[in-house]
């Protein structure tokens, strides 16, 4: 069974999340339920750090794309960083880059909704 | 499952970055075959085949379940998709893209999907 993990850090009301492990069918749950506890407490200005995550397939790239409406409606956004470049390949297979703000660096990101 | 089949790709020579693009097609036609052929019924089996030559890595997954064939694969549109909420749809299109070859096939009461990549 894959290993996936969560851990969050409030950054001054941003909320970063940083993925450990394998993003798939069995784990995608997991970033689905942190996204709805958020939202459900208006807090959508959301950075995913992807240092650590090790995999992704369409079942992650899935709660990406349920959650990032309800999270703009809310002028929030879900900004991504620190990708390794075999997981960016998999988003760039379906056109996330274009749509999804994704940034090197962590700080860079929370920069950007400080600073915007 | 994808973890064996990506060792069986190493062993067979093919690099870091063929072997990820294998491992995400298995991933995610196992997924189908689980979600669409057999409805989350956990008792049902997979069958799967490793088959290689020189220049090609070839992996079959066979099941017992609904017939499932995506007709023309099209890249989906994320962004309609993504207005709409919704979060299926794309494992097929990456499956095509990943690899050089998918083929779906029916043999008796069984689905086969072949899906090759040159190596």
């Amino acid at each position: 069974m894959s290993q996936f993990n969560i851990t969050s850090d409030d950054r001054h009301g941003i909320d970063v999340l940083h993925l450990v492990g394998e993003l798939d069918a069995h784990t995608a749950g997991t970033l689905e339920e942190a996204f709805k506890s958020l939202i459900h407490r208006n807090r959508t200005r959301i950075v995913v750090n992807c240092q650590n995550l090790l995999y992704i397939s369409s079942a992650g790239l899935g709660v990406f794309m349920a959650y990032i409406e309800d999270v703009r409606e809310r002028e929030g956004d879900i900004k991504l960083t620190n990708m390794s470049p075999k997981v960016y390949h998999v988003f760039d297979l379906l056109g996330f880059p274009a749509l999804y703000d994704i940034l090197d660096d962590e700080t860079d990101a929370i920069h950007s909704f400080t600073n915007p | 499952m994808r973890n064996f089949v990506a060792q069986c790709a190493e062993a067979c020579g093919c690099g870091p970055e063929v072997t990820d693009q294998i491992r995400l097609a298995v991933d995610e036609a196992f997924t189908n075959v689980v979600k669409h052929a057999y409805q989350f019924n956990d008792a049902k089996e997979v069958d799967i085949r490793v088959e290689f030559d020189a220049t090609s890595f070839k992996v079959i997954l066979s099941d017992q379940g609904i017939r499932f064939h995506p007709g023309v694969v099209r890249e989906p549109n994320v962004e309609e998709r993504i207005r709409q909420r919704k979060r299926g749809g794309v494992g097929v299109y990456l499956i095509h893209k990943l690899m050089d070859d998918v083929q779906y096939l029916r043999q008796g009461n069984h689905n086969e999907i072949v899906m090759t990549k040159r190596i």
